[in-house]
């Protein structure tokens, strides 16, 4: 034997065998710790299996050291290794019951760290045990060990049956200083939130604990009651208020301050009275006390309590400021931080003034800190300030670790997005920011972008030309393409691009950027865009390039030799496209673009190229093997062979005019792009009126024939290419394109999906300086020092006069709700339970005679003074305490009261009596019922009515 | 209140845990693991509060032990890095500079001195000298029971030789 067993060697002469040799090699716990710890680190698992294989066979054994041994040997590892010890809870059951404190004590150590409320199915079994040790006959450690047993492991059924037992160890009476007192309190109130039906019972005795002489009984209630309160619904406790206010007069201890402003906080937003006699109070312990704490909680309850009264709040933020100057305390800073947050926008005063501390705290070493900074910063964003605060975030972010920038990032992106943009004024310039936003390295939140750049091209049309801009800017550095994370931002770029590419200063540039070599690094999805976006600005330039030639041959004679030239420029194009690309543009490839940026941007000789360059890049891609990227590869391949097919066709002067065919052909594919795309409301579907004369076929044979009418009549080429692209954008599949265009835009007009006309001027726009140009010098600096720059500004809302309106931002109706908020939670039924039971509770402890005696008692002491304006309220109350004393005297004398919890489920029929009653009571007094409006309505029924005038009746 | 009480070295092994709410063996692994990798993660001269799941967690280090709580979201974090505190006095004062070793191979008796302090979450007994009574009056308890066994047993085993 390893040595160190407990004394159990010798005693066992009677025990059978098995456990004989249990009990004279067992290991004990020290034997256990060592080996586990001289253990290498990968055998640990199998020792600890083979010490649970011990135990199991250890526990089962008569002698209760054994047990007891093996007991403790699986609450260590339980506890601290995490293995299962729930199977052990019987064996644990056994040996409460021992006469040995030792074996008692490890026994109620092991059921409390084992036994679970809900699924410990041995935990009826101890209430007798239980019940005998809370006895006042037991010696006080045994139940002491019993009160927290009960207060960790209560079900409902055990709290239920032991809270009477609780009574005499609650009572003053037994024993004035013992130790027991405190702990049966803290019992008490576990009990009572477990099992609310006790609430008659402990209610009483627990409020009698408040005033008591022991500070520790006094600290046990309060701590109760602050739980209590803070847990479900704090009215029921509004009548003990005087008797809390008393305690902070006399009590000194800071442990039971804090509680008891906890208390306060909930209360006071209740009872405007009850906050103005806390005022003073509360001013003069947050100027005298020297503990922290106490001065915290203080400076919450009144931000969180009293934010009307100014001269308190004046002082708190006063602290908060020297909590956040701490310079060498980074918990004072986190919880200055913390309690500017609890400060509504009304007191957006408090941040303002130490708005330099705040915006420091976005440099803090601290994780934590920088986030409640941000935080608060965030809430503090008006359109006042949007502008500065997010270039500021966004500048910072670029030099912040990679998670906080992305932190950075999301909160700058929600706060503009909220309620459709409402914050934006300058689109230009939130658009220009999304661009630089992408650029940063530690860029994460390319989703997020990607859906704001679509959105916003979708709903700002003001805001297009800025948005192709920077699209532009991204598409076209090769270095963005490397990074998976802006690869959606990329697809939006791309999309935006081609959707609005009449705003492109260059579209051939833009052509050759999404074409460029790297773009196989994108993922397929991502490249299908970038394909369709070719394919759109293809389209754009033919058909400009024919509007070019039409409009010049209308007007003089000399364009007839250009289009000439033109023509014969393409023929020879093609020709050399067959050869080498260098015969017919080798001699100016650097002119070719750059003469694209003057007013006639297209040439014959660009277009060419452009077909060139489309074709080398594509070709290859219509053998991909993604169906995306192929499918459109094809398409786009389909229309460049059209085209050329027809220009090789036509070369004689004017072919190029005269023949319809290229018109055709882009006029079929500016009126399948032209149509704008706008948002779409979830809803609207549901909005499609039925036409009158529809009648839907019974079966579907009819769809057939339409099938194959439809297979079949396209046969050209055109319609097939045209049809294929209108994946997912166009939404209605007719089979000609023009008609599909003009039945989409009458069944948009329906919906409402078209744009308010706005007057600016759209190329205009493209000159527009961006916002922030003149801060990107800024961001060189020194971190501090750059976010310093910020607290110049102010953070509170002042009225700007815009320079430029705001442009519209398309909204639909309901199904755009961008932002979700959380439905408001729901409160536990139990809470209710708990406080309907409790008012049930103080109901009966409010006896008239009692009651009165209290009232006169406290005007007596002067404690509260205001007498005003009692003349009806006391008339009310009484009436109230009289229909609540009969509701009480109904349920039975206090000795039933545990009968009366069981009751009231058993009987409705009572219940809606008693309802009844009080709806006729809650109707007298129907302005406190308003205030108490928002509570479901059968417990607003069940307390509402007597509840009030006995808060009157207290306060006054 | 206070939801557990959790000690961890810095090693990341476990040294203490006590849950005033409910929590299946399951969770409570889960908890400390998450707690750990959190906690450990931090650097010093940061702050004492992690945010964890709408709770706060209040932690403290003592040479290589944290010392970690779990309250509510609107409980008073400074309150309970002053019962960490009380906590960690009243166990240097029961084991004489108390160190991990002691608490290792005394684990039990660590859970007694915490359950003087604190009941049901709440925080029960602030006077250190009154814990540091109970306790030995406790552990008198404990002592004369097991003379008192220890001596009727050998008792017996003397008159049954």
């Amino acid at each position: 034997m390893a040595g160190g067993s407990s004394s159990s060697s010798s005693s066992f002469s009677t025990a059978p065998a098995p456990s004989l040799v249990d009990s004279l090699f067992q290991r004990s716990l020290d034997d256990l710790i060592k080996a586990l710890r001289s253990q290498p680190a990968g055998a640990e698992p199998s020792l600890l299996s083979r010490a649970v294989a011990e135990i199991r066979r250890e526990i089962r054994s008569p002698d209760p050291d054994t047990k007891a041994v093996a007991l403790q040997k699986l609450t260590y590892l339980s506890s601290l290794h995490g293995l299962d010890a729930s199977w052990a809870a019987f064996h644990a059951l056994e040996l409460l019951p021992s006469p040995s404190p030792l074996h008692k004590r490890l026994a109620y150590v092991a059921a409390s760290l084992s036994f679970h409320p809900s699924t410990t199915d041995v935990l009826p079994l101890s209430t007798h045990q239980l019940r005998k040790d809370l006895s006042p006959s037991s010696p006080p450690p045994f139940s002491s060990l019993a009160l927290h047993l009960l207060s960790l492991s209560a079900s409902p059924d055990l709290a239920l049956h032991l809270a009477p037992d609780l009574l005499p160890l609650l009572s003053p009476r037994s024993s004035p200083s013992s130790p027991l007192r405190p702990k049966a309190a803290a019992a008490a109130l576990r009990t009572l939130s477990v099992c609310p039906d006790v609430a008659p019972l402990l209610f009483k005795p627990l409020v009698d604990c408040l005033s008591s002489p022991d500070l520790r009984v006094v600290s046990a209630a309060v701590g109760a009651f602050a739980e209590l309160a803070s847990s479900g619904d704090p009215t029921p406790y509004l009548p003990l208020a005087p008797e809390f206010y008393r305690v902070l007069a006399e009590s000194g201890s800071n442990w039971i301050l804090i509680k008891l402003l906890k208390i306060f906080t909930r209360l006071a937003p209740l009872e405007p009275r009850l906050a103005a006699r806390l005022v003073d109070p509360l001013c003069d312990l947050l100027r005298r006390s020297s503990a922290q704490s106490l001065v915290f909680e203080c400076v919450r309850t009144v931000f969180s309590g009293l934010p009307d009264h100014d001269r308190a709040v004046r002082l708190a933020v006063d602290k908060v400021r020297e909590f956040l100057a701490s310079a060498d305390d980074p918990n004072l800073r986190y919880l200055g931080l913390r309690a500017l947050s609890m400060l509504g926008p009304r007191h957006s005063w408090a941040v303002e003034e130490s708005r330099e501390a705040v915006i420091r705290s976005l440099a803090d070493p601290d994780p934590n800190i920088r986030r409640e900074a941000l935080h608060l910063i965030m809430v503090m964003v008006f359109d006042s300030n949007v502008v500065e605060i997010s270039v500021l975030l966004v500048n910072y972010a670029m030099k912040s670790d990679p998670i906080f920038a992305n932190e950075l990032l999301d909160a700058v992106l929600t706060t503009c997005r909220r309620n459709v943009y409402e914050l934006i004024v300058d689109f230009d310039w939130y658009v220009s920011l999304l661009g630089e936003m992408a650029r940063n390295p530690h860029c994460t939140r390319g989703e997020e972008i990607e859906r704001q750049i679509v959105d916003i091209g979708l709903r700002v049309r003001d805001a297009r030309p800025e948005l192709v801009r920077v699209a532009r800017g991204l598409l076209i550095d090769p270095a963005l393409l490397g990074n998976p994370f802006l690869c959606r931002i990329l697809s939006a770029a791309a999309w935006v691009s081609g959707e609005y590419v009449e705003f492109s200063r260059n579209p051939l540039e833009l052509v050759e950027a999404l074409l460029q070599p790297r773009t196989s690094l994108l993922p397929p999805l991502v490249r299908a865009v970038y394909i369709q976006a070719v394919f759109k600005v293809l389209a754009f330039c033919f058909s400009t390039y024919i509007d070019q030639l039409e409009i010049s041959q209308l007007s003089s004679s000399i364009v007839e030799s250009n289009t000439a030239a033109a023509a014969s420029c393409i023929a020879d194009g093609i020709a050399g496209m067959e050869s080498t690309d260098g015969i017919a543009t080798g001699d100016k490839p650097a002119s070719l673009f750059s003469s694209i940026e003057n007013k006639d941007p297209f040439t014959c000789e660009s277009l060419t190229k452009l077909l060139i360059l489309i074709e080398t890049a594509v070709g290859p891609l219509s053998e991909n093997d993604e169906v995306e990227v192929h499918g459109r590869a094809r398409n786009l391949l389909g229309l460049i062979h059209m085209l050329r097919e027809i220009l090789t066709w036509k070369t004689e002067e004017q072919g190029f005019i005269k023949d319809n065919r290229i018109g055709e052909i882009v006029n079929l594919l500016q009126s399948m792009f032209s149509e704008e795309l706008g948002p779409v409301s979830v809803n609207a579907q549901n909005r499609v009126p039925v036409p009158e004369g529809l009648v839907l076929e019974e079966n579907l044979a009819d769809l057939a024939w339409t099938l194959t009418e439809d297979d079949t009549a396209p046969s050209m080429s055109i319609s097939f290419s045209l049809r294929s692209h209108q994946h997912g954008k166009t939404k209605d599949a007719a089979a000609s394109s023009v008609r599909s265009a003009s039945l989409l835009a009458e069944h948009r007009k329906r919906h409402g999906l078209y744009y308010l006309p706005t007057e600016k001027d759209e190329t205009e726009s493209n000159d527009y300086p961006r916002a922030n140009d003149p801060l990107l010098p800024a961001s060189q600096g020194d971190v501090p020092e750059d976010l310093v720059k910020l607290t110049k500004q102010s953070l509170i809302p002042r009225k700007v006069k815009h320079t430029k309106p705001r442009p519209v931002v398309i909204k639909l109706d309901e199904g755009d709700g961008v932002s979700t908020f959380p439905s408001t939670t729901v409160k536990e039924s139990k809470d209710d339970l708990l406080s309907g039971a409790i008012h049930d509770a103080l109901l009966g402890e409010g006896k008239p005679s009692s009651s009165q005696k209290r009232y006169s008692d406290k005007s007596s002491r002067g404690r509260v003074k205001d007498i005003a304006d009692t003349g009806e309220s006391v008339s009310q109350s009484k009436e109230n305490l009289e229909s609540g004393n009969r509701e009480h005297r109904s349920s039975g004398s206090k000795s039933k009261h545990r009968g009366h919890g069981k009751e009231r489920h058993r009987s409705p029929q009572k219940n809606e009596e008693k309802e009844e009653k009080n709806h006729r009571n809650s109707a007298r007094s129907s302005h406190h019922h308003e205030r108490h409006k928002h509570r479901p309505r059968g417990e607003a029924l069940l307390n509402v009515a007597p509840r009030a005038p006995v808060i009157q009746h207290f306060l006054l | 209140m206070i939801h557990f009480v959790v000690l961890i070295s810095r090693q990341g092994k476990v040294r203490l845990t006590k849950w005033y709410s409910p929590y299946s063996q399951k969770e409570r692994t889960k908890v400390i693991r998450e707690l750990s990798g959190m906690i450990l993660a931090r650097g010093p001269k940061l702050c004492n509060f992690v945010e964890w799941k709408g709770y706060k967690v209040v932690y403290r280090r003592y040479a290589s032990l944290y010392f970690c709580m779990c309250i509510d979201a609107d409980d008073n974090e400074l309150e309970i890095l002053e019962i960490i505190h009380h906590f960690v006095e009243i166990l240097d004062r029961y084991f004489g500079s108390v160190c991990e070793l002691d608490l290792i191979f005394n684990f039990h008796k660590a859970y007694y001195i915490l359950d003087e302090i604190l009941i049901a979450g709440e925080l029960q007994e602030p006077s250190k000298k009154t814990v540091a009574r109970l306790i030995a009056a406790q552990d008198a308890l404990v002592e004369t029971a097991k003379e008192q066994a220890s001596s009727i047993s050998n008792m017996i085993a003397q008159a049954t030789k």
